[in-house]
Formats: C-alpha cells, structure tokens, sequence
C-alpha cells in the first residue's frame, strides 16, 4: 500500500503539487474562513504555506496545525478560484490523514464522537438503518421536543441532539425497487442509483423523485437495498481504510459491466465518488474495477443534460409562478464544476421563475460535520446565506446536497421564513406529474420487495 | 541595521500589551506571514500585529525602537518585489482588518478609507454612486488601497486614467517616529510646498504607516467598448500600439498578451481568445457614446494597418467582463508553466515598444530561457516573465543574467526597471543603474530624515 498512502501523506507526496502554489493570494477572496478573520492562516495560501513546511521538514505537524484543518471547510471555493490549478484537495486530504495518524488531537471525548459516529455507525448500512429506525420512533412520538426541557440532559448533549435530522417516513429501499423499468417508452439506458446514506435516511424522496425522473427520461434503474454509505465522510476525515472498505462494498453491490451510468445527486457524495480509484494503489484488481467505475458516475443533473432529457411542455399557465433560487452546493460546483447543469434544469420549468442566488457558490457552513464541529464559524456562514436567499425574495430555495438542504432548512426555520427548500430533481420530478396528469408513476412493478424488517 | 533578538523580557513586555487576538506569535501563524507574492524570498516575521488603534501603532513603534526590531506595514501581501518579505526581526503589522469606508462626499467626489479596504471595496462603492475608481490591478480584488498606496499600484486603465498617485487627495501617516500628519485636502488643486503626500506614494512601507487615504473619485463613462485584435507577430502588435499613441489616441486600455500567457489563461478558464495568433491586443475605449464609436473606428484603421490576423468587438458588458477577468488572471495562471516563475516589470518610451519585445526575444534565445510576455503596452509598461526553476541553479543562474541585461536595455532606452511593481527587495540591486551617485544618496537622505532609527521596512528599495 505504499503507493497509496504516499498521496494520502503530506511527507511522501508528490513535491511539485504543494510546490505549485505561488502565493498570489487570487484565492483569498473566495475563502469563507480568511473572509471572516482577515488572518492568513487561515486562508488557502496560508494553509498551503503550512503543509509546505511540514513537507519540508520545517516544521512538526502541531496541534494548532491540526485544529486548522479542521477549521477549512473544505470547501474548494479556493481551488476553483486558483488560476495555477492547485489541486487543494489532495493537499487537504492527505494533512488530514497525516493528522489522524499522529493521534495529535485525539481526546477521549473526540474518540468517542469519532469511534461512533465515523467508525461505528456510518461504517455498516445496517447499523445506521437501525439507528435511523429509532431516532423515527423518538422523533415521532415527540420526545425530541420534549428534550430540551428535561433538567437531567447536560446541554451539551441536548444541543447534539438539536442537530439530529428529522428521519424520514420511509427509507429508499421501501420506496424503490431494486429494478424499475420505464413503461411509458423504450428503454435507452441502464443505470445505477446510488441511494447515499444520509439522504437515504432523511430524504429518500428525494431518491424516489430521482428514480421518476430517469424513468420518465428511458433509464431503467438498478437500485440495490442498503448500499450504505459510500465513504466520503471517512475520506474527509482522514480515515483512509474505513473508505476503501465501503468503496469496495458498494463497488460490490453493483453490476457495473452491464451499467451505462451509476447516478449520484448529492454533491457530497458525487464528488468522492468520481475518485474511487485514488483510494487503490495503481496495478491492483481494486484500482482497475475503481477506474471503470469512475468513468460511470455521474451527477444526476450532468447525466440528464448529457443524455437530453425531456421536456414536457406545461398547458395551464394561468398559475401563479413562484420564485425559485439555487444554492450551488460546495462538492456540486467547486468539487464537480457542476455549475450549469442544474440551472438549465431549473430554467427549463415553466412554472417557476427561476431568480439567481448572489453569491450562490460562498458555502453554507454545512460542510459534512463541521456545523457540529465548528458551529459558530458555521452559523456564521448560514446567516450570511439566509441574508442573501431573503433578497432573492424567493419562496423556495434549490440545492442538491442533503447537507446544505439540512442546515439551510433548520436556518430558515430558525429566523422563521416561510421559505421551502428542495432539491432541483424534485421540482423537475413534481413537474413530470403535473404535465402528465393521472398517469402512475412510469415504472414496471417488476421485482416485488422483501424489505427486512 | 537592525540585529540583536529582542530579550525575553522585552517580548514578554509585547505580549503582554496586546489582547491575544490581536498578536500572533506562534509560529503556524507566523510562517504564512514570511513571504508574499515574489518566488525565492522567505523569512518569517518576529510577530504580527492587528493594531486597532493610532495608540497601538505608536506603542510598537517605542517597542521596536527599544528593542532593535522593525516594523513592516502590510495590505494582503500580494506585493511581487519582496517588499512585504519581513526581515529578521520584523514585527508585521497588519493592516487588513482596518478595511472600513469611512465617508463618502458626493459633493465633492472624494471616498475616504482605512488602509485595509480592498482596491474592488473602492470600486463597487463608486459604482453604487455612478461614480469610477480607475485603478484596477491584477490583484485588485484582494490587494489593499495601503498596499495600493505603497506600491503606487497601476493597472490596465493607467493609460488614459493614470495610477493611484493620481487619484490619492489626501493621506493620514504615522512617522516611524510616532508623529501623526494629515496630507493633502478634498481640493483639486495645491501648490503649496513641496507635496510632501507623494513622497509617501510609492514608498513602499519604508517612510511611514498610511492610516485613512482620501482618493478621489470620478464621473463614471457611459459607454465602454473592448476591441479584441490578434497578430502573427509579436512586433506587429507593438508597432500598432506605437501607431495608436502617435495618432494622439488614448483608449482606456491597452493591454498585450502573448502566445504563451494566452494558453495559460484558456487553460484556467477559455475566455475565447484566438487559437492562431502569437500575440493579442485587449483595447478598450470608453466615454461618451459617440466619442467612443468615433474611437473605435480610428484605433481600427490605424489597427488594419499592422496585418492583424483578427479584430473582434466585445460590446456587452458581459463580454467585455470575460476578457478583462481572463486578463487579471495572466501572472498566475502562467504559473502553470513552470516550477518557478519570475514576474518583471519594466516600462519603456511606447515609441521604443518593437524594439524592446525584439530584445526581450533575443535575450531569451541567447540564454536558452523561456520568457511569456504580457503587458500594459499602452503605459510601455511590459511584464517579461521568466518560466525558471528554483531546484535548477544552472537555470537560475541564467535567468538572473538575461534578467540584467533586460534592466539595463530597458535603461538605455530611457525606461525604467519598474513600472508599477516597486523595487522592495526583488531589485535593489539595480536601482544603481537607474540613478547616478549623488541621486542615490538624495533618496537614502529622505529615507534618514523621516526614519532616522531605520525601523520601517528596512532593508528595501535600497540597504
Ligand atoms: C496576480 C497579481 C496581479 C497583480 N497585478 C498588478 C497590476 O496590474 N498592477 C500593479 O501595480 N500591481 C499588481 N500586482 C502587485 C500587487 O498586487 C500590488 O502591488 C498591490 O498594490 C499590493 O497590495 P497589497 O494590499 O497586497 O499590499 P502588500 O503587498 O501587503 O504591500 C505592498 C507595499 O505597501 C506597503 N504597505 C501596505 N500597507 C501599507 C500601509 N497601510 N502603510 C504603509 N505602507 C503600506 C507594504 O509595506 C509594501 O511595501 C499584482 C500582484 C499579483 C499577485
Ligand atoms: S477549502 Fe474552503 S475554507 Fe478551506 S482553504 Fe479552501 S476556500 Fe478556504
Ligand atoms: S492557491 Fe492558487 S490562488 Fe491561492 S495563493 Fe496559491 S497559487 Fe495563488
């Protein structure tokens, strides 16, 4: 694993891609964390400046260096804005992993968050399922609402459970089937759907609506039961192993040789799972199966403006059209450079006005865990977003990441804005209806479920 | 010069005089702080200041002075000279969270800032108004209106609009010796004595810390058009730039881009530039409507004459957005050619243009070494960058020689070996060939009398 782990370590990685940042600083105005505090460490160009030196055998790597790559979002705003093409993401990902291994933060309250959130419960589909499950039963019987008033929970613990995400009804494998066919026209394509694990819990509608979608554009959809989680979370957080085993899981649950596409639509998850084959050493069965699947992900957007999907055209639009705008998700924009995809979606429904976000691309301050890590820079970053979408003066906010939909949703809740957030592929699937109306969803019932209970 | 290390005590006295949010010792704060935007020079600070205060700045100032350290003013770094690399020593002082606006005079067309506003803040607020800030380099949307100030900044409407000289009314200064000035007023005009503002424009950190900066603003021109030209030779260009000067036309700008940077820019982001020529004129003239048509149809005759290859109109706003945002981006993005890239700065008489890009090609055949060109061609002020690297001494060795050589060219045709960038550390070393013995001195005994314990910026311009 040699190979591997010298692209995942700032001292063994290749010299000339932390060699290629020149300091000009183009990259600063972009940066969330240097905007807010004006000090150079915590900008791209002084992060850079840092593992650089730690490269160089200038400096250990510290704690506050440690603490500092945990303070970036990771939100690549800076590697879009790069006119050199520093590739800051490998640079992030290997000072991570550097910094699990050296155990400098390490903490017995850390290891316990760490062990159970990172290596316990989204390691196993199983376990995150089950948790689901209970969480559903808490939430739905109000005990949630009831915490906040029980004298006995620290507030420390209740505020960790403030940010729990409300579970959805159903999970997506009790809302899709592990095969459905379009019968309303030929089959032209056949694609994988990748169900992710947050959005499987929280909102697996938002996979049903994606699965409409495809259908009603002639895919056909493989979508195995508990695929689980694709690892993102675990590469982001330094812990290369726990993310090649569920990489390898998943690439498992696929059929891959007979798919045309396996399609993603959370941004987060997208843009770890385009790179696969970085987490296998070159010349390893992994890597190659890791190759072929990375030439057919796509995000869901990318996949339908690629594939020319339909548009219906509407009858009545005699209807009040309410003002849509659209959050480029980090991992969707900077990760993917998916920035046109999901506007001529969004501009192609004729029953919304669609009315552009001013600084669409700044993060939202969701960033994976760090709202529950770095809440106050977080927070910091929502309002500032919440002040932007309130000009728009729009009734429903787009974005096509769970995470932002999440943190933006409780924001907006919070400063109790009548504002609805949603992903693109909802409206689009919602406008499929309306424009066929009575007829059912466009699937065969081909395979019948056997959902575990 | 500065260099004993202060004593423990008297770091102990520092710490203990700033809250801890505003004094950065450690060194994961002070290695980002050891370099800006020039290859090759690094040294980190002793300390970084944010002052919130006249009263702070005057305290570090005795500090400094007590202890044998230095001060160094710093906007956002993005200097290409070395005159924001500290110097051993070096307390820097920060001057980026003083970015307020401070009053706007519709009256009298003045904005008055803090020093750590950026360039683009000054812009969009003109804008608001419908008013201009001409100034607009590269960096503009991160470097400083102090850094601005410092370096006496251009960009690419220098040729019709001038450089942040021309637009500074006022400024307020810290001395090294603590005393507070206020320069210059919101008149138009003032003759009285010597202009004591200018000597601090350009200064380059080394004679005072500029503390609020009253510029001055302008009525916004109604029409803007960019003309977009290629050209197979890089000669022909700069002939037709020298034509456009002699036909007494002065555009808004007038920018040179050749093949090399072109590539580098299309790679970062494809702004639709020709994919045949060897070089490109941006020209953009803006004013009044039908001044700007009539304009435009000279600058096309005279550019008809030079065989250019192409001539595009970019009308839109949108359009014309694309390719000044492609143009701001050409240093950076030719990073991509080389482990190491040198950006100079000379500035020729615009008659002499054709011959300097003919030396500047036969320098860098004769020393074997790659050599982009863009530039501000308008102002004669050309951007030879060298595509070197640090590792190959060989190489570097060479650079520097062919580097020399276009200095002294540069002189002989009566320019100068910096435009817009300063000399900081990057050229000190050839400010000799520019200025004679006694001029020389008559610049160090400026330097003596305003910071006669040698604490601000020491060590650039000249030792
Ligand atoms: C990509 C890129 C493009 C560029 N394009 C141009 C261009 O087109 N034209 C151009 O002229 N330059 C250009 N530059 C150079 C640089 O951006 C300018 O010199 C800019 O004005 C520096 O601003 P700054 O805020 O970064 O200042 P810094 O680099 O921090 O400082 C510059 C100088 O000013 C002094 N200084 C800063 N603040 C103060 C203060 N408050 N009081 C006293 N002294 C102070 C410093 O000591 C230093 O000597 C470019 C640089 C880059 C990286
Ligand atoms: S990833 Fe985001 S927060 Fe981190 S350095 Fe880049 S722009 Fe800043
Ligand atoms: S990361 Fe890129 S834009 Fe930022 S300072 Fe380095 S080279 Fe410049």
């Amino acid at each position: 694993m040699n190979n591997l782990n010298s692209r995942f370590s700032l001292l063994s990685l290749d010299p000339t891609i932390i060699q290629k940042c020149i300091h000009c600083g183009m990259c600063l105005p972009s940066c969330p964390t240097y905007q807010e505090t004006k000090i150079e460490r915590n900008s791209p160009r002084g992060r850079i400046s840092l593992m650089r030196a730690i490269a160089e055998k200038r400096m250990d790597l510290t704690e506050l260096f440690a603490h500092e790559l945990y303070f970036c979002l990771g939100c690549l705003a800076c590697q879009t804005a790069c006119p050199v093409g520093v590739d800051y993401k490998t640079l992030f990902e290997a000072s991570r992993q550097d910094i699990e291994k050296s155990q400098i933060l390490n903490n017995p309250l850390r290891q316990i968050a760490r062990t159970a959130l990172i290596r316990f419960l989204f390691r196993s589909s199983f376990r995150l399922r089950t948790f689901g499950k209970m969480l559903r039963v808490y939430q739905s019987i109000g005990l949630d609402r009831l915490v906040p008033y029980l004298p006995f929970i620290p507030a420390k613990l209740k505020d960790m459970m403030a940010q729990l995400p409300p579970i959805a009804s159903h999970f997506s494998s009790e809302l899709i089937q592990p095969r459905e066919t379009p019968f309303h026209t030929k089959v032209r394509w056949k694609v994988g759907l990748l169900t992710g694990c947050v959005q499987d819990l929280v909102y697996s509608k938002i996979n049903r609506d994606t699965v409409d979608v495809l259908l009603y554009n002639g895919c056909e959809v493989i979508c195995p039961p508990h695929q689980g989680c694709c690892g993102s979370l675990h590469a982001h957080n330094g812990e290369l192993k726990t993310a090649q085993l569920l990489a390898q899981k998943l690439m498992d649950a696929f059929p891959l040789n007979e798919l045309d596409a396996l399609i993603t639509n959370a941004a987060g998850c997208g843009s770890h799972l385009k790179h696969f084959s970085n987490l296998f050493p070159p010349g390893t069965p992994w890597r190659k199966k890791a190759e072929e699947w990375d030439k057919k992900v796509f995000d869901i957007h990318e996949w339908l403006v690629k594939i020319g999907f339909s548009k219906p055209k509407l009858t009545d639009t005699s209807q009040p059209q309410p003002v849509v705008t659209y959050h480029d998700a980090c991992h969707l924009c900077h990760g993917q450079k998916i920035k046109n995809e999901p506007r001529i979606i969004l501009n192609s429904l004729p029953f919304i006005r669609f009315v552009e976000l001013e600084e669409s691309d700044h993060c939202c301050g969701s960033a994976g865990i760090y709202n529950i890590l770095q809440p106050e820079m977080a927070h910091k970053l929502l309002n500032k977003k919440i002040a932007k979408i309130k000009q728009t003066a729009a009734s429903i906010l787009c974005t096509a990441n769970p995470g932002c939909l999440l943190f933006i949703e409780k924001g907006l809740k919070k400063q109790q804005l009548n504002i609805q957030t949603v992903h693109p592929i909802s409206l689009l699937a919602q406008w499929y209806k309306m424009a066929n109306p009575g007829e059912p969803t466009p699937q065969k019932n081909q395979e019948k479920l056997a959902i575990p209970k | 010069m500065v260099s004993k290390e202060p004593t423990d005590e008297a770091l102990r006295s520092l710490i203990d005089h700033f809250p801890k949010s505003s004094l950065l010792i450690s060194k994961e704060d002070l290695i980002p702080y050891s370099f800006d935007a020039t290859a090759t020079f690094y040294q980190p600070p002793l300390a970084v200041l944010f002052p919130s205060s006249i009263a702070d700045i005057q305290w570090i100032l005795q500090w400094a002075k007590a202890n044998h350290a230095c001060i160094l003013p710093r906007g956002s770094g993005t200097s290409l000279s070395g005159a924001v690399v500290p110097q051993k020593n070096s307390i820097v002082l920060s001057m980026a969270k003083w970015n307020k606006i401070l009053e706007i005079d519709r009256n009298n067309l003045t904005i008055l800032v803090e020093p750590g506003v950026t360039t683009q803040s000054v812009q969009e607020e003109a804008d608001k108004l419908s008013l201009f800030y001409p100034p607009d380099p590269g960096s503009y949307k991160i470097s400083t209106i102090g850094g601005n100030v410092g370096h006496n900044s251009g960009g690419i409407r220098g040729l019709k609009y001038g450089v942040t000289r021309n637009y500074v009314l006022g400024l307020e200064v810290i001395l090294p010796t603590g005393q507070l000035l206020w320069l210059g007023n919101k008149c138009m005009k003032d003759s009285a004595g010597y202009s004591l503002k200018d000597l601090f424009i350009g200064s380059e950190g080394t004679l005072g810390i500029v503390s609020k900066v009253l510029l001055r603003l302008i009525p916004k021109p109604q029409e803007r058009q960019v003309i977009l030209a290629s050209f197979s030779t890089l000669e022909a260009a700069a002939e037709a730039t020298s034509a456009i000067i002699n036909a007494a036309l002065i555009p808004s700008a007038l920018e040179f881009l050749d093949r090399k940077t072109i590539d580098c820019i299309e790679q970062y982001n494809p702004a639709g530039f020709p994919k045949e020529s060897e070089a490109v004129l941006l020209i953009e003239s803006d004013g009044h409507p039908q001044a700007v048509r009539d304009e435009i149809v000279c600058i096309l005759k005279v550019l008809q004459l030079y065989n250019p290859l192409d001539i595009k109109i970019a009308e839109e706003p949108k359009d014309q957005e694309q390719l000044w945002k492609a143009r701001k981006v050409a240093f950076s993005a030719l990073a991509r050619k080389a482990p190491t890239v040198l950006l100079e700065d000379i500035t020729v008489p615009r008659s002499a243009l054709a011959e300097m890009i003919r030396k500047i090609q036969q320098i860098s055949s004769q020393y074997g070494v790659e050599i982009a060109v863009y530039a501000h061609m308008g102002d004669g002020n050309l951007h030879p960058v060298f595509l070197a690297d640090e590792q190959n001494e060989d190489l570097m060795e060479k650079v520097y020689r062919a580097m020399k050589e276009i200095f002294l060219y540069a002189i002989k045709l009566g320019g100068t070996i910096t435009g817009e960038h300063g000399v900081g550390l990057a050229k000190k070393e050839f400010l000799a060939y520019q200025y004679n013995k006694e001029e020389f001195q008559l610049l160090k005994s400026i330097k003596k009398i305003l910071d006669p314990d040698n604490l601000l910026n020491p060590g650039k311009i000249f030792d």
